[in-house]
């Protein structure tokens, strides 16, 4: 909806979505650009995690979605589910709100990490298992070669999502929807990852989508920001004067329920 | 990497203990060890707490009226020791093989269990196959077609297979399928004019084939059919329900999202990613089925006149041969024990949490 809406990785357009004839989204835009984050703010229930869902196609049984996902001059909505699993995981990717769940308990980080990557990138063990080492040192899990012989309850909450992080980058992914990836977190590790995300981004020119209910945590790292009600996507804009002058009553109903204005602690 | 391979190769040795499944592994057979030897402290005990007299059980009338032979017969079978001393004798008696002779059969113990051990394990082992195969393979089915019609069939499948008895079901199965259909062959092993393949390991449908007999394989399969459905019929029906629940649960992880969030292939994502976290809950209620299936053989094995444990442990009770009854209670300890320690090391290699805990 903005001037460069034409160099936009992704872009959903009227996005409608209905479960078990319940209507839960009605028609949602959003566009994501290429080293750029776009938060997306709103209570829950609003329809966040079914917007980033409906992007790869794994929406709960009995949905009925129209509209438009354009991503690489494609339609992802219409695509047959085979040529769409060739863009999950490889060309976009997504990190699940609480990494105590979204990781198998019973596999080693080193298979969560390479399995798809022989999928989509045709890699041999070797090769895989070095990149793995690689990820885990980018998302900064100390001993990156003892690590990845481990499982996921041998870590800790906020390590365990950085390694989500570094299984969702495997395949060097364009489009990174992250699920409000700090929700489930200690406070302390929470800025720790928003960072991560926030370099990620900068340095592999990811198009990220930051899905969060605090608006606090969209403050310290959201280029865009955009604000959800009841379905729908109410306000949208730069960070600045989306936080700073919010037009819709409710996106102003949020900045006033936070403790501290976000304006001042943003860098 | 190591400049001589004698360090290196005591260097895989060491890492081969320090492995966390090898080390369970280890910690799980020396548990069942001494659960072992605590089953023969159980049977030995319960055994000497039955009201029953061995000596009057096993003197003629006019021998019991000589207080000198009736004092001679203990001493020979260590009856005037103390309890402890007796169980150490038992114990060591056990090592050698010697359970002791039967007062019925007048037989070593260790003999009749020789023949009757296989032909239940023969059974039982059919109808656990059958169960896991089918009730395993039903419950996938249902979880992933749930609500659709396959799934209320099976559902409704499993129902009857849980409520229906066995016994009834036994005596109705050998009435409808043997008197009426005659589709299946009568009671026993295998047609009465055969000879039963040379023993290797008491199975008959192992020991046919092993022999090339085809003839009395196909035999021993047909009389194997129709008990062994019936012993697997209510396992079927658990493990059919207990799967469906738990694939449909692991269905609901987000571990499962997250995988299909990879792109990974279908098959992979249901083999990987459902079917293994579902098996851990899957692998618990079949140890417990199988311990009930077993007990279901004693029924079976009347009506089919299969001559198994479950007909011999019978006798024994009602003809109070005590030296019998410690064997059938030593086999069937044993048996659940392996029971455990199968469905204990499953877990452990399936789930590598319970390795390190
Ligand atoms: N599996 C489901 N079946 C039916 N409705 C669902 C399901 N999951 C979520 N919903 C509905 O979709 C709406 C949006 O949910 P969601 O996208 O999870 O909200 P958010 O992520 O913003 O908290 C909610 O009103 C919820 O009731
Ligand atoms: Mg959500």
């Amino acid at each position: 909806m903005t001037a460069e809406s034409g160099t936009a990785a992704l872009s959903i357009e009227g996005l409608r979505l209905s479960i078990g004839g319940h209507d839960v989204l009605h028609g949602v835009d959003l566009s994501l650009e290429a080293g750029r984050v776009h938060g997306l703010a709103g209570e829950s229930g609003s329809g966040k995690t079914m917007t980033g869902l409906a992007v790869l196609g794994l929406l709960p049984h009995g949905s009925r979605v129209s509209g438009r996902i354009a991503f690489g001059g494609r339609d992802l909505l219409g695509m047959p589910a085979r040529e769409l699993n060739q863009v999950r995981g490889a060309k976009i990717a997504m990190v699940f709100q609480d990494p105590a769940t979204s990781l198998h308990p019973m596999l080693t980080v080193e298979r969560q990490l390479t399995e798809h990557m022989g999928h989509h990138l045709g890699v041999g063990r070797k090769e895989a298992r070095e990149r793995a080492a690689g990820l885990l040192a980018k998302v900064r899990i100390p001993g990156p070669e003892e690590a990845l012989k481990r499982y996921p309850h041998q870590f800790s909450g906020g390590m365990r999502q950085r390694i989500a992080i570094a299984v969702a980058l495997a395949c060097e992914p364009e489009v990174l929807i992250a699920d409000e990836p700090t929700t489930a977190l200690d406070v302390t590790v929470q800025a720790g990852i928003l960072r991560l995300l926030r370099g990620l981004c900068d340095d592999l020119g990811l198009a990220v989508l930051l899905v969060t209910h605090d608006l606090g945590v969209m403050s310290a790292v959201a280029d865009e920001v955009s604000v959800m009600k009841d379905g729908l996507v109410v306000e949208t804009g730069p960070r600045g004067q989306v936080l700073r002058e919010p037009r819709h009553p409710y996106t102003r109903s949020l900045l006033d329920a936070l403790p501290v204005p976000p304006g001042e602690n943003s860098p | 990497m190591s400049p001589t391979s004698a360090p290196s190769s005591r260097r895989t040795r060491n890492r081969a203990l320090r492995s966390p499944l090898a080390r369970f592994l280890v910690r799980r057979i020396v548990t069942a060890l001494l659960l072992a030897v605590g089953i023969t402290l159980v049977t030995f005990v319960l055994t000497n707490l039955v009201p029953g007299d061995p000596v009057s059980a096993n003197l003629g009338q006019r021998a019991l009226g000589d207080p000198a032979i009736v004092a001679q017969w203990r001493a020979d079978h260590g009856l005037d020791r103390p309890l402890p001393q007796q169980y150490l004798m038992h114990l060591e008696g056990l090592l050698h093989g010697d359970l002791g002779t039967s007062q019925q059969s007048h037989r070593p113990v260790l003999d009749d269990l020789a023949e009757s051990v296989p032909a239940t394990l023969e059974l039982a082992g059919a109808a656990i196959l059958v169960s896991l195969i089918l009730g395993v393979g039903f419950g996938v089915i249902a979880a992933l077609r749930r609500d659709r019609l396959s799934d209320h069939v099976l559902r409704v499948l499993s129902l009857i297979g849980i409520s229906v008895p066995t016994f009834w079901l036994a005596l109705v199965a050998f009435y409808v399928f043997f008197f009426r259909l005659q589709v299946t062959p009568g009671s026993g092993r295998i047609d009465p004019g055969m000879t039963p393949p040379p023993q290797v390991t008491g199975l008959y449908t192992v020991d046919a084939l092993l022999s090339g007999r085809w003839d009395v394989f196909s035999s021993a399969v047909g009389h194997l059919a129709a008990p062994a459905l019936v012993l697997a019929l209510y396992t079927i029906g658990l493990l059919t329900r207990f799967t469906r629940s738990a694939v449909l649960e692991v269905l609901g992880q987000d571990y499962v999202r997250a995988a299909r969030a990879k792109g990974l292939p279908g098959r992979v994502v249901l083999f990987r990613y459902v079917l293994r976290p579902a098996l851990v809950p899957v692998i618990t209620v079949a140890g417990l089925a199988f311990g009930s299936l077993l007990s279901g053989t004693v029924l079976v094995e009347a009506v089919f006149a299969w001559p198994g444990v479950g007909q011999y442990a019978y006798k024994s009770a009602t003809t109070l041969d005590l030296p019998a009854i410690m064997g059938v209670g030593l086999v069937v300890g044993v048996v659940y024990l392996v029971i455990n320690l199968v469905v204990d090391v499953l877990y452990g290699v399936i789930d590598p949490r319970v390795r390190v805990s």
